[in-house]
Parts: C-alpha cells; structure tokens; sequence
C-alpha cells in the first residue's frame, strides 16, 4: 500500500490527517463561541453531541484521526533521524526562511497532545463518557489543575456550567492559552505544509498558503483564546 | 591594497569510512580576501605536505559552480554562509579577521564519509540511474518550431536544470531528505514534453530509488532550498509530489 510504504504516501497520510483536524478545530472554535452568546444555545449542542450513535460515530472516526496523525508523526520523525546518519554537526545556523514551528512540529505535538488529555479529563471524561456509562449527573471537585470550584450534581449536558468551574481557576485558563500557542506555531506550518505535500502548490501560492495558514491559524487560536479569557477572567 | 586576513580553521579529520573521527585546528595567516575557499584549503595542504603530514581530502573539480563536486559544510551552513554559490566560488573575504571557520562533511545516512571532508554520493548517481533520463528515441535535433513549448514551462524546466546535484540539499535538511533534488530532476523532464510521456513512472522509480537509498521523509521545513546553491525553488517538491500523487491514483 503506497500510503504506508513510500515517504511521499506516508506525508500524505500526515496531510490529509492533519487536515481533517483543522477541519475539527474550526468547528470546536465555533460551538465554543456560542457558549459567549448564549448558555441554551451551547448546552444544546452539549446534548447534541451526547451519547448518541451519531456523536460516538464522529468521536470514533476523529480519535482515529489523532491516532493516525500521532502515530505517523513518530513513524515518520524516527525513520528522519535514522537519515539524518548518527554524526551531528557542529555548528548549525538555520537559515532566515526556515521556519522555528517547522523544525519543531513534533515538539509542538506533544505539547498539544499533551495538554488534550488533560482537557479530555476536564470535560469529557466528566461530559460523554458520564452518560455512556450510564449516569447522567457528576460532582465536579476543587483541583489545583482542574475546577476552581466545587459544583455537585452538574448534568452532563450542562457543558456551560462545566466552562465556567473549570475556567473559574486561572491556572486551567493559562494552561490553555499556552496550548493555544502551541496549536498556533503547529498549524502555520502544518496547514501550508499539508497543502504543498498534496501536490497543490506553486511559486505563485506558495506565500498565499503561507499567509492563508497564518491567518486561518490565527482566528481559529484567537476564537478559543477569547473564549478562556472571557470565562476566566471577564465572566 | 587587498585585506589579508588570519584565523582558526576547524576541520574534520577521518581516517577512513570506519574509523571514528575528529576536529583538528589549524591556524591560517595571511590569507588574501581574493582567495577562493578551496584555494585556502590548498595552501593549507602545501603546508601540511611540507610538514610530512597527511593533506585534507576535500572533493572538488571544475572550480566554476557548475560540476556540483564540491561540498563542505561550512560554519553551519552547506557551500558556506554566503548563500546562492558553491563552495569553489566562495572567497575569503567573507570572513572575519581572527574568526574560527568550522569545516565539517555533508551528514546524512545517504552520504557515509569516505575520508575526512569527502562523502560517497554515489546515492545520487543510482537515483538518477533509477529514471532521471527519456528513454524514448526523440531523433535527431528538431526544428525551433516543430515542438512548441510555452515560455513559461521552458524557464520553469530550465531553472530546474540548473541542479549540480552537490548534495548540499541533504546536507541542510534535518530529515536527511534529498526530495528537492529528486524534485527537480523530475520536474525538469516532466515540464517539458519529451520528457511528459515517461512522467509517471520516473517519479515513481525515482522516489522508490531515494527511500531505498536511506534518504527521509520530507517535512516542507525549506532549509534545502534555502541552502541551495543554485536556488532550486520548493516548488518542485509540490510538483514530484503531485506527479507521484497523480501516478499512485492511477494505477
């Protein structure tokens, strides 16, 4: 299969995987900001991607997504080093136009992933997973990591009430704007480079793709960022 | 009156591709601003010659940036710092009085050191045996006008011939990754229609070729057209990808 058994095949895959969770960052940025207009409005789509068959199906396929992603992230990051032959240089100078997030984009990796599970523990594990194993009301306690205040029997739609305990403890509301940073230096390089490797480039595009990934990465990491100071601090 | 300038020079030595090697310093004086950085390196052969020790094996041929022998991983950069010329085109007025200038080999899995500053790119020999060539029987010399080519494909196919392969692309990259002069090998047949008719199966074989030959996987960092000599443009990297992409969907 030439997806997994040639270098081009294998970026494809990290490309079009990579894509897709652009795709998924866009619409959490989005039903985030609905929780700033109107608390119905975000619980709604809190019970919407509940428990039922359609949300489980969209969670497996993108949790299939990151594993893919990740797993060919450190596939194709060992098989580079193995390239790159066992002696390093000396002396290194990176030249101007080599990006910093370019070289470092498995860094940046795990530091999202990272920080992923501990949102995962924040709000889905208290949120999806609560009402797929059957209970339908958790008590959130006070953390030093977690909520900044302790709520008892929040319903696991309430996804509204969930944000504001949690965004209550400004550790949790830096934690995540540095994440946000972290997503942001990933996805300048990481959508431009996506695009190049599926063959879609030329000397015309290739400072458009650069400048749409910035922007495109800058709004989406501005919309979550807005939305943890909101609710960490202007709330 | 020309500057004349004195500094360290920092220099791999290895013995051969087995043993293990090491920096030797050796001090320069009195280096004319004029002097290119191979004819430095032969001054500093003259001495060692004279001295009854072993000269500094350095590949080079042609001494006009065209041949693509010589290499040289120079103060942190391929070709040295000055960036768009070889190493033979490179003059010691670009550097500092009193500086150290750190000379080490290309380093990549593809290219195994052979003796002190000299790799084996024999690899890129065997990818291009591999279907960087038209096998078709185009015949003899066409009229200017029998095969019309667009302008623009012909300065595109052009600046991609401009590739020596040097290596100095594998040699910036941090994946070890030679898809810049795979790509413009490819391209520079692909733009052009002689070379269009086998455009599949060249990317294909070629790139086949570079992963089996020990070469990385490409992740768009830039460094290699950055170093590049002969500034090959990333874009080709796109177009290889698009033609192998093209060719795998295919079969």
């Amino acid at each position: 299969m030439w997806l997994s058994s040639s270098t081009v095949g294998r970026k494809v895959v990290m490309s079009v995987s990579g894509l897709f969770l652009i795709l998924f960052l866009t619409f959490h940025m989005s039903m985030n900001l609905v929780a700033i207009f109107s608390e119905e409005g975000y619980n709604a789509v809190c019970e919407f991607l509940g428990a039922n068959w359609y949300a489980l199906v969209g969670t497996l396929v993108l949790a299939a997504g990151f594993f893919v992603h990740i797993i060919y992230a450190f596939w194709l990051t060992m098989q580079n080093r193995r390239a790159r032959g066992e002696q390093r240089y000396e002396v290194v100078d990176k030249p101007k136009s080599v990006e910093w997030a370019s070289q470092n984009m498995l860094v940046l990796g795990i530091i999202v992933i990272g920080v992923a599970f501990f949102h995962l523990y924040h709000f889905w594990y208290n949120m999806q997973f609560q009402e797929i194993i059957g209970n339908h009301t958790v008590d959130l306690e006070q953390c030093a990591l977690g909520a900044g205040m302790a709520v008892d029997g929040l319903s696991v739609h309430n996804g509204y009430d969930f944000i504001v305990a949690m965004f209550s403890n400004p550790v949790v509301v830096v934690l995540y704007l540095i994440w946000f940073v972290a997503i942001w230096f990933h996805l300048t390089h990481g959508f431009w480079s996506a695009i190049h490797t599926l063959g879609w480039n030329n000397d015309i595009w290739f400072n458009r793709w650069k400048t749409i990934a910035k922007v495109y990465a800058t709004i989406l990491c501005l919309g979550f960022a807005f939305v943890a100071i909101w609710f960490g601090f202007i709330y | 009156m020309e500057k004349t300038i004195n500094f360290t020079l920092k220099v791999w030595r290895q013995k051969d591709a087995h043993s293990a090697g090491r920096f030797e310093s050796y001090k320069m004086e009195g280096i004319t601003g004029d002097t290119s950085f191979l004819e430095m390196l032969d001054i500093l052969n003259e001495k060692l010659v004279k001295e009854h020790k072993e000269p500094v094996v350095f590949d080079h041929d042609c001494r006009e940036g065209i041949c693509g022998m010589c290499s040289l991983y120079i103060n942190g950069h391929p070709h040295g710092p000055e960036g768009g010329c070889t190493t033979c085109q490179l003059f010691m007025r670009k550097f500092e009085d009193g500086s150290t200038i750190t000379v080490e080999p290309w380093r990549s899995a593809g290219f195994p050191v052979i003796k002190d500053l000299m790799v084996d790119r024999s690899a890129y020999d065997k990818i291009m045996q591999a279907g960087g060539y038209v096998s078709v029987n185009t015949g003899a010399a066409q009229d200017a006008n029998a095969i019309l080519i667009p302008k623009k494909d012909a300065d595109a196919a052009m600046d991609a011939a401009t590739c020596i392969g040097c290596g100095a692309c594998v040699a910036a990259c941090k994946n070890g990754s030679a898809m810049l002069f795979v790509s413009a090998k490819v391209s520079q047949l692909a733009l052009l229609p002689q070379g269009r008719v086998e455009a599949a199966r060249r990317a294909k074989a070629m790139v086949a070729k570079m992963q089996e030959l020990g070469f990385g996987n490409c992740t768009n960092t830039g460094a290699c057209a950055a170093e590049c000599p002969k500034s090959i443009s990333l874009s080709n990297i796109a177009r290889l990808n698009r033609e192998f992409i093209k060719a795998k969907l295919k079969d």
